[in-house]
């Protein structure tokens, strides 16, 4: 069989997979489609929460980021399984304890305040949609680069699933089979990361291959990273393993941006609701525990497959003949994604840093983990796999966004505020319409994407990190917190992060890092605004009335586990 | 902690689960601060302010800063979200605030 009617053939199966198990996990009321009724286990919500998270990006791009940044990729490492720690001590027991349906509703609830619940339902909307639409445009690219359709097609096939399972059978379909695409998406990044650490280093095991000697080419018998720092060097490249060297992030824009998206991470709303979906208070911290164990087996091989990638495309390309190029090369050159321009006309592949004239290879990142099976000379199946894997870190992460979106429109905005007297039916049915709506605009945003696309997860993180990640903290650990210092503390945080954004991103894109504050880019700035968000939030509170005794007695229940078995 | 003013005694009329509460969420935070000063140490102090010095030190085919930046950070997070698992269940039955089992409330 060839490589096209193997994709169709798994990827024909893990669809027929998902819509089976979306059929027999249906949601019949809003709790089981806005939190599966409280009945997913501590395990399998980890695994959920693991495909819910491991988006696209983290699939496709990932490893090929790391591959051209060395140690800097470790902003991406620590940043996005860091946010874990604060997951699970900071919010998941309380959230699960409290055991509403969103997060605007736990906002809007202890600060008391329509007003709070609306700034909330805003921002969880705007996180959503900015990073929805680039699920869904990775879904046709998968499409189109495995099986030669058109990127919309591959768009409108991936609304159509996606529809089909989380519009009709909400969280409880949503949450099954995210843990089958869980188990799909591991699978096919592990075996192709095994089989290339095992042709390189003679060990299967990528987390240590790449600590490992290089069994094969011209620096057999040296460890890899040194074989790569010495390779970097030959090339005028900073070596790979080196921090802050000239060519690379400062030391506190590292951790300015491996900060922001861990606290970003502990901000966002689709990974903060599936803590509601477990039974107990028990089960929401384990759930954090088994999440951040099936996100570490991804992110612990991707910095191997990262540095294999790296080797193998210097050493195989490198001053090698054009005319001589290996298959896997030319494959992907007519996708475009790897591109070669004989500068000098010597016929030889120059590899340079990408700002340096002589440069002759221009690499997308994204080549690093598709064309892996190919460049490690895996059965066509496998390649499939890995089609298969991409497709569902993209439709999980895109399920787990529209539920918030459906949810803050039906629950938060409609129900909460503007029509409290709707029945449960109609507020169910209105989800189903809302989450329609919201696939169909995702869908819309992955043919047509906005310029701003790729720069949009600054945002996403930037956001969540600098409004709902204070004021969920302090709801919980301050009682003394009021509604006058969330509301502030939130707009504050907001303001600043957003204007930092736009302004070095869209208004004057052309300033460089010597114009920002402090050295810090706008991918870390919502480290700051964090913490202006603390600092109003807390000054304001000092300088408004306590909370209303009900509203205190509220925190005092969420701190303690007994009680969740409602 | 030890900088705390000490707590007053319990006043008569508060109901003694209270207190006990109280002492539930103090033991709680005392957790909770420890752990995550580890997570800061190994997720900024190591891997990112130490990275060069740490760099210097191999640890078989890796430099020793690159592998927590890259690796070992991420198995220090595991541990510490499990640590804290078993801590709060032990100070969850010790406080008398554990749940009451029932159906699927498995882990």
């Amino acid at each position: 069989m060839t490589i096209p009617q193997w994709t169709y053939l798994i990827v024909g199966l893990t669809f027929g997979l998902y819509l089976t198990i979306a059929f027999f996990s249906q949601a019949r009321d809003t709790k089981g489609f806005y939190i599966a009724g409280h009945h997913v286990p501590a395990f399998f919500n980890g695994m959920a929460t693991g495909a819910d998270w491991m988006s696209a990006a983290s699939f496709i791009s990932m490893a090929g980021l790391i591959s051209f940044m060395g140690y800097d990729g470790a902003v991406y490492l620590i940043g996005w399984t860091g946010g874990y720690v604060l997951l699970a001590l900071l919010l998941a027991p309380y959230l699960r304890k409290y055991g509403k349906f969103t997060v605007p509703d736990f906002v809007g609830d202890r600060y008391y305040s329509s007003a709070a619940r609306l700034v909330a339902v805003v921002c969880a909307i705007f996180v959503s949609f900015t990073y929805i639409a680039g699920q869904m445009r990775g879904v046709g690219v998968v499409f189109s680069r495995f099986l030669g359709v058109q990127v919309n097609v591959g768009v409108i096939v991936g609304i159509v699933i996606v529809f089909a399972y989380a519009a009709l059978g909400g969280m409880r379909a949503i949450t099954w089979t995210q843990v089958a695409q869980y188990l799909v998406l591991i699978a096919a990044y592990l075996i192709p990361a095994a089989a290339i650490s095992m042709k390189l280093t003679g060990v299967p095991i990528p987390q240590l291959g790449f600590g490992s000697k290089l069994v094969e080419g011209p620096h057999a018998g040296t460890y890899l990273l040194e074989a790569i720092d010495a390779l970097h060097r030959d090339l005028g490249l900073p070596e790979y393993t080196a921090a802050y060297t000239p060519g690379k992030k400062s030391m506190l824009d590292v951790f300015a941006i491996a900060a922001a998206l861990m606290v970003g991470t502990a901000g966002l709303p689709h990974v903060l609701i599936r803590f509601y979906t477990v039974p107990t208070v028990r089960s929401a911290r384990f759930s954090a525990f088994w999440a951040l164990v099936f996100i570490g087996l991804l992110y612990t091989t991707a910095p191997a497959v990262a540095t294999f990638a790296r080797v193998n495309l210097i050493q195989t390309l490198n001053g090698r003949a054009y005319a001589a190029a290996p298959e896997w090369f030319k494959n992907w050159e007519a996708t475009g994604l790897i591109r070669f321009q004989d500068k000098d006309g010597d016929g030889a592949i120059a590899i340079r840093a990408t700002n340096d004239p002589a440069n002759e290879l221009t690499v997308d990142q994204d080549i690093m983990v598709l064309a892996n099976p190919e460049i490690a000379r895996l059965p066509a199946w496998v390649v499939a796999l890995v089609a298969a894997g991409g497709l569902a870190a993209a439709l999980s992460t895109a399920a787990g966004l529209l539920l918030v979106i459906s949810s803050s429109i039906s629950h938060d905005l409609v129900k909460r505020v503007l029509l409290p007297d709707m029945t449960e039916r109609q507020e169910l049915n209105l989800a189903r319409v809302a989450a329609g709506v919201a696939v169909v605009v995702a869908g819309y945003f992955g043919i047509h994407p906005p310029g701003f696309v790729s720069q949009v997860v600054a945002f996403a993180f930037g956001l969540a990190a600098s409004s709902f990640f204070p004021v969920l903290v302090l709801g919980i650990f301050s009682k003394r917190t009021t509604k006058e210092g969330a509301i502030a503390g939130m707009l504050s945080g907001l303001t600043f992060t957003a204007a930092y954004i736009i302004y070095f991103k869209y208004v004057a894109p052309a300033a460089g890092p010597e114009a920002w504050w402090f050295g810090i880019s706008p991918e870390g700035i919502g480290i700051v605004g964090m913490a202006i968000n603390f600092a109003v939030t807390i000054g304001v509170s000092h300088l408004t009335p306590p909370p209303p005794a009900p509203i205190q007695e509220t925190v005092e229940a969420i701190r303690y586990p007994r009680g969740s078995e409602i | 902690m030890a900088s705390s003013p000490p707590t007053p005694p319990p006043s008569p009329e508060e109901p003694p689960a209270r207190s006990e509460h109280a002492r539930y969420w103090r033991a709680n935070k005392i957790i909770v601060g420890v752990l995550l000063a580890i997570w800061f140490l190994v997720g900024a102090v190591l891997a990112i302010f130490l990275v060069r010095p740490l760099n210097g030190v191999r640890l078989g085919g890796f430099p020793l800063g690159f592998w927590i930046a890259h690796q070992g950070a991420i198995y220090v997070f595991i541990g510490l979200i499990l640590i804290y698992c078993l801590l709060m269940e032990r100070e969850d039955s010790k406080f008398h605030v554990e749940e009451r089992r029932r159906r699927g409330s498995g882990t």
